[in-house]
């Protein structure tokens, strides 16, 4: 039997996506379903005064036309998940719609539903809603000045809360040799996964039953949320994520929009789909980063950091969004300290409501703003002490042999050797040349830029009695379940939700190993609350880590039982046997043997079982992780700067990430591909832009930059393999290595290219003409 | 995104399309690939009452070369023209222009016709046109009639159209011997319009003084122009860096910046300098 | 009322017909009447190509055509491309390379693909990427979609001078 883990097998899931079979929620039509469009707020912050729905109610066609009040009763708002203790957070749950009052452009004040989505779109039109305009508060930073308008009465200056972490002693900032001090802003980005939000829902007014499809990262964290918002039990109602094309996390949270859906298939009776439109998506799925973040560091003139503060105000937007304290909060402030051995840490964050869409996760939510800060730091502190950026991090980086290491905020970095893998990408870039070839490239006035990020991050979440303790409204253990059929083939079912990751071939991959099976013979099946035991979901890049966990100890559940039916069948001593490539052999005597497919349809049929075993052959594990994982990568980035245009053009990035075992190389190349598409595109592209009165500005892709192919040069990926000592597959987690760690890469390197103009920071992302003015005005300087 | 709902009709010739428009009492918008108006409509940015589609109005189709002129028909797609032998072997600056419109599907649909009625600030073809003369070939009730590129284009999607005449045509004129022309475009990152776009067309006496120069810029403002103060400048001066630069840096001076999220009027201006100085030193170089 | 139009197209070699709204989108007609759920709509621009569709012969974004506008044509989607069983060589060069992940963009993207390489089997990374303008992939930052459409034309190439060398029988290769 040969090894299947490990090598770069196209993916199961293929197949069908290609031909135009996937299911996506869109793609699902039921019999008599009708439409549903949302009315939304088209100003940041308003009074309702009156809301008119006769016209609407009138078009032929429409079924039926609800707005906050008719539903206020029936639909109980949505909780936020994560309510951060020790920090006095008041939580300002979403309301299904706005009833007095609306506080973010896009906020759903109606809601149509009519028999195409076309005159639902038409029914829009005739909805009016007169609006008493309230001065809007759009930038945190202006939301906690003392004369910012209040959102909310019971909120004082906007601040939902005030948390802290870590603490610096003062004399270590004030007898540092070198103090280095940066306001850094993460700008607001969102996720925009290719599919848009959707919900089909459907309702038996018999059994009381819902069935509620839609595009989720967490079918199980939505049923929780949604039977509670919806009155009904965890037994009548059924969350189904069919194929879900993206979620970035901005598919975890949960919304209101198909709550709305199921309520009123339940008060009609009849299905109803809803479909997020682009410009819709923008207003109302969940916003990301947005966080202003001063980091100071204490460090001596050779090149040793003593320690790291941050203070970090971010903006929740509106309200608190299921994840929404978090993220800026335990995943920003726990890892503020990077891949060093930095003494001391503290981190502040105040969470700020405004007139905006929500935040909430996304492709690595805190960890790049965590990451982004510090490396940016440690640049600048290389750059003040006069040492170049590489010597500063080799000095600092956690050493080998130090694992597992405890940074000052109780993490425990898992495993691995950080020098290792920065000296491989400065060899993969070639950073002595490069450093020649700038040296050339400044003589004739190029702008050459050389950025590195040497990054650790928090995955594979997580430990479910910390979820418990830093407030978390779950656990975060998985769940999977290995079915052996009768012929042998297998079913895994699993309670992560993977929308594009791959689980479906690598879960594949380490079941047909371990059973010594073909890879075609398992299916992963996921994203069906009715189906699967309880779970938590896809994101954080727990998927591998943890799911896998549970597979691989489920799957020996399996062989242990198998080894008992074999050695019952041999007439042996289960010690006797030893199970390779597929086959419970007796030891000495090869011979004498079951095969896995014997013993499956002797399990399944259970005639001759020996006593005190169980008829079938499945295993189940709720896998609770000890600890989290952490990967770790050093990038390197090259730039060059047109000096007449600001225009940065992307010349090489090199990549080498350790992310544990690595389960199937392909895949995993490929996530960190899309990850630095993503951490680019934050760096150079990308940003999410309010009017001062609080009107999206950049509410289409003809103005918020999604990265394209032709930005971008090939990327050069390797990888280094210490597997994590948490999980017994050895992996750490590999989605958001490239959000984490590119924007200070790329970052780092127009700064460097910049260096000869005195450029010290410049806010993401890096456009054209915000370069272009820097160095306009280091010329008039020099 | 849905348009509102509206009558469609199908014109198989240019006097029913102007019938049809006369017909529609002002509520009437021609459409052809639809590149410029349907994602307008899907946003109820335009609502027209009746759509009239002239696809199949042949005599609209092609390219060819009439006198010293290159005639296009505004059912013309974008990709016919980049790769149009008339338009490679006479002006392949347009050709150049059309490759960099939108993208690839864009470019299957649309149209140059519709491009350049639509008189979107920030398209490509405005600029190509102004440096190369362009009239624009219009049929309305009263018969034919040729309307400078300038006359027509008067601002942000606002043209010198009448409400019942069709654009056929659009006709370009071919450099004289021995110029040389290129278009060269900054796109914008998100929309792939042109954040600055210039074209220039650019010819020199054996002595090396410009006789020719034309210099269209469109994206930057609210209305492609000609670089009129550039091109005096230049004119009869030797091609040498130093009045190419000079030349440059008077690029927007004839236009009004304009302003967006991803690029201010300074920048704009700004801009337009180098592209200028780039285009004129490919051409003039 | 408006009035409805009847249309007639030949989708992936079939005849088929509807009466529409005259602001029927293509992309609608597909999904929505025809039940050709393969093409997909991800924003409302004509920016992300994921609906993009063959008509006539040429690549075409079917969230910015009328269905009206297609009366008569011949459309190809992802489903007229190739079968599981028979894969087109751009759907065999996009599952080789891993060339997806969430695949919601796959097709439009394949389908893009495909007008590429009818005019150009020999392309450069940088017209391949070029060619990519009108699609945006979220999930796989390009990297292995260039490298599918590079093994997408290797595989046409050489199947086509197979296919020539074939019938010339005692010619040299």
């Amino acid at each position: 039997m040969t090894k299947v883990v490990g090598k770069p097998l196209k993916r199961k899931e293929d197949p069908k996506l290609i031909t135009g079979n996937g299911q996506f929620t869109d793609d699902i039509k039921l019999t008599g379903m009708l439409y549903m469009a949302v009315k939304r707020s088209q100003h940041a912050h308003a009074r309702i005064k009156r809301i008119s729905v006769d016209a609407a109610l009138k078009l032929p066609g429409v079924v039926a036309v609800y707005t906050g009040k008719d539903v206020q009763d029936k639909i109980k708002p949505i909780r936020s998940i994560w309510l951060v203790p020790g920090c006095d957070l008041i939580a300002k749950d979403r309301v299904p719609l706005a009833v007095d009052k609306v506080n973010y452009t896009g906020e759903a004040v109606a809601v149509v539903i009519a028999e195409s989505r076309y005159l639902a779109s038409d029914a829009l039109d005739l909805i009016d809603v007169v609006y008493e305009e309230l001065p809007a508060v759009v930038h945190q930073e202006a939301a906690i000045e003392g004369s910012a308008p209040v959102i909310y009465n019971d909120v004082p200056g906007n601040v939902a809360f005030t948390w802290k972490a870590g603490e610096v002693p003062e004399e270590v900032f004030a007898n540092a040799e070198v103090v280095v001090k940066q306001r850094f802003y993460e700008q607001r980005v969102a996720a925009n996964p290719m599919e848009t939000r959707g919900a089909v829902a459907q309702y038996n007014p018999g059994s009381g039953e819902l069935t509620l499809w839609c595009t989720s990262q967490n079918p199980h964290i939505h049923r929780l949320q949604y039977s509670e918002a919806l009155g009904i039990s965890e037994t009548k109602l059924r969350i189904i994520a069919p194929d879900v094309g993206g979620g970035f996390g901005a598919k975890i949270a949960v919304y209101t929009e198909e709550a709305l859906a199921a309520f009123a298939a339940m008060d009609l009776k009849q299905p109803v789909k809803w479909i997020e439109d682009r410009q819709e998506h923008f207003l109302a799925t969940s916003h990301a980063r947005d966080q202003v973040i001063t980091t100071e560091l204490a460090g001596t003139k050779d090149g040793k950091i003593l320690a790291i503060r941050t203070r970090n105000v971010a903006s929740l937007g509106a309200y608190l969004s299921t994840m929404g304290a978090g993220v800026p909060t335990i995943d920003f402030g726990l890892m503020v300290t990077g891949a060093y051995t930095i003494p001391y840490a503290q981190a502040e964050t105040i969470g700020v409501y405004t007139n905006t869409t929500p935040t909430d996760a996304y492709r690595g939510a805190g960890k790049p703003e965590a990451s982004y800060q510090i490396e940016r730091i440690v640049s600048l502190f290389a750059e003040k002490i006069g040492m170049d950026p590489v010597e500063v991090r080799r000095k600092n980086l956690v050493q080998k042999g130090s694992f597992p290491y405890t940074n000052p905020m109780g993490c425990n970095y898992d495993s691995g050797d950080y020098q290792k893998v920065l000296e491989q990408a400065l060899e993969a870039a070639g950073y002595a040349g490069l450093r020649k070839e700038q040296e050339e490239a400044r003589k004739n006035g190029r702008l050459l830029g050389i950025g590195i990020s040497t990054y650790v991050e928090l995955c594979g979440l997580g430990p479910s009695a910390v979820a418990g303790a830093i407030g978390f409204g779950g656990g975060l253990y998985e769940n999977c379940t290995v079915r052996v059929h009768p012929s042998g083939k297998v079913t895994v079912l699993t309670g992560a939700s993977p929308h594009g990751q791959g689980e479906g071939t690598t879960f594949a991959q380490v079941v047909a190993e371990k059973f010594g099976i073909p890879i075609e013979d398992v299916e992963l099946f996921h994203g069906d609350t009715h189906m699967i035991s309880m779970g938590w979901g896809t994101y954080g890049s727990r998927t591998t880590p943890v799911a896998g966990g549970a597979l691989a100890i489920a799957a020996d559940r399996v062989i242990e039982k198998a080894i008992k039916i074999a050695a019952h069948e041999l007439e042996v001593s289960p010690e006797e046997l030893k199970f390779e490539d597929g086959a419970f052999m007796v030891k000495g005597d090869p011979d004498k043997k079951r095969t896995f497919k014997e013993i499956a349809w002797s399990a399944n049929n259970a005639w001759n079982l020996p006593a005190g075993v169980e008829p079938a052959l499945e295993g189940q594990c709720f896998f609770d992780p000890p600890d989290f994982v952490y990967p770790f990568g050093a990038h390197i980035c090259v730039v060059e700067v047109d000096p007449d245009t600001g225009v940065v053009d992307l010349k090489k990035y090199v990549s080498v990430d350790d992310v544990g075992r690595i389960l199937n190389p392909l895949i995993v190349e490929g996530q960190v591909h899309g990850g630095l598409a993503q951490g680019i595109g934050q760096a150079l592209w990308e940003q999410t832009v309010y009017s001062e009165k609080g009107q999206l500005l950049s509410g289409t892709f003809m103005d918020y930059a999604m990265p394209k192919a032709k930005f971008f040069p090939m990327i050069e990926s390797s990888f280094v393999e210490s597997p994590s000592p948490v999980n017994p597959l050895g992996a750490k987690g590999v989605g958001e290595t490239g959000t984490t760690a590119a924007p200070s890469a790329v970052v780092n390197a127009v700064m460097d290219a910049l260096k000869p103009y005195g450029v010290v920071d410049l806010e993401m992302p890096l456009t054209p003409e915000k370069v272009w003015k820097a160095i306009q005005k280091g010329r008039a300087v020099k | 995104m849905i348009p509102v709902s509206f009558d469609y009709v199908r014109a198989a010739s240019i006097p029913e399309a102007i019938q049809l428009l006369k017909n529609s009492n002002g509520e009437g918008k021609l459409i052809a690939g639809g590149h410029s108006l349907v994602p307008l409509m899907k946003f109820r940015l335009s609502n027209p009452g009746t759509l009239i589609d002239i696809s199949d109005v042949n005599e609209m189709k092609g390219v060819g070369i009439v006198g010293s002129r290159l005639v296009v028909g505004a059912l013309t797609t974008h990709a016919e023209v980049a790769e149009d032998t008339a338009v490679l072997a006479h002006l392949p600056v347009l050709a150049e222009a059309a490759k960099q419109i939108g993208d690839m599907q864009v470019r299957n649909k649309g149209t140059v016709g519709g491009n350049i009625a639509h008189a979107d600030p920030s398209a490509d073809l405005p600029a190509v046109a102004l440096a190369l003369d362009a009239v624009v070939h219009l049929t309305g009730e009263d018969g034919e009639e040729k309307v400078p590129i300038q006359e027509f284009l008067l601002g942000p999607f606002i043209t010198s159209l009448p409400e019942t005449s069709v654009v056929t045509a659009i006709s370009f004129a071919v450099p004289p011997a021995g110029t040389q022309s290129t278009y060269l475009k900054y796109f914008h990152p998100a929309s792939g319009y042109a954040v600055v776009g210039v074209c220039a067309v650019g010819g020199k006496t054996a002595e090396g003084l410009v006789n020719h120069v034309r210099i269209g810029i469109t994206g930057a403002g609210d209305c492609a122009f000609r670089t009129e103060q550039a091109e005096k400048f230049l004119f009869g001066k030797p091609a040498t860096l130093e009045n190419i630069k000079q030349a440059a840096s008077l690029a927007a001076a004839d236009g009004d910046m304009g302003e967006d999220l991803f690029a201010s009027s300074e920048y704009r201006a700004h801009l337009c300098k180098v592209y200028t100085e780039r285009a004129l030193r490919k051409v003039l170089g | 009322m408006t009035k409805k139009w009847n249309v007639e197209v030949k989708v992936n070699g079939r005849v088929k017909r509807a009466e529409v709204e005259p602001r029927l989108l293509l992309v609608h007609l597909l999904r929505d009447e025809f039940n050709l759920t393969g093409t997909h709509i991800g924003c409302d621009t004509s920016q992300c190509g994921a609906c993009t569709v063959m008509m006539d012969g040429k690549a075409v974004k079917s969230c910015t055509v009328l269905a009206v506008q297609a009366d008569g044509a011949e459309i190809q989607t992802v489903e007229g491309l190739g079968t599981v069983d028979q894969l087109h060589p751009i759907q065999a060069g996009f599952w080789e390379k891993h060339g997806l992940q969430c695949g919601f963009c796959t097709p439009g993207i394949m389908m893009a693909v495909n007008g590429l390489l009818q005019d150009n089997l020999n392309p450069s990374e940088a017209e391949i990427r070029d060619a990519l303008d009108g699609v945006i992939c979220r999930c796989t930052g390009y990297q292995f979609i260039v490298k599918a459409v590079q093994q997408a034309a290797e595989t046409i190439r050489n199947s086509q001078q197979q296919s020539q060398v074939v019938p010339a029988e005692g010619g040299s290769v």
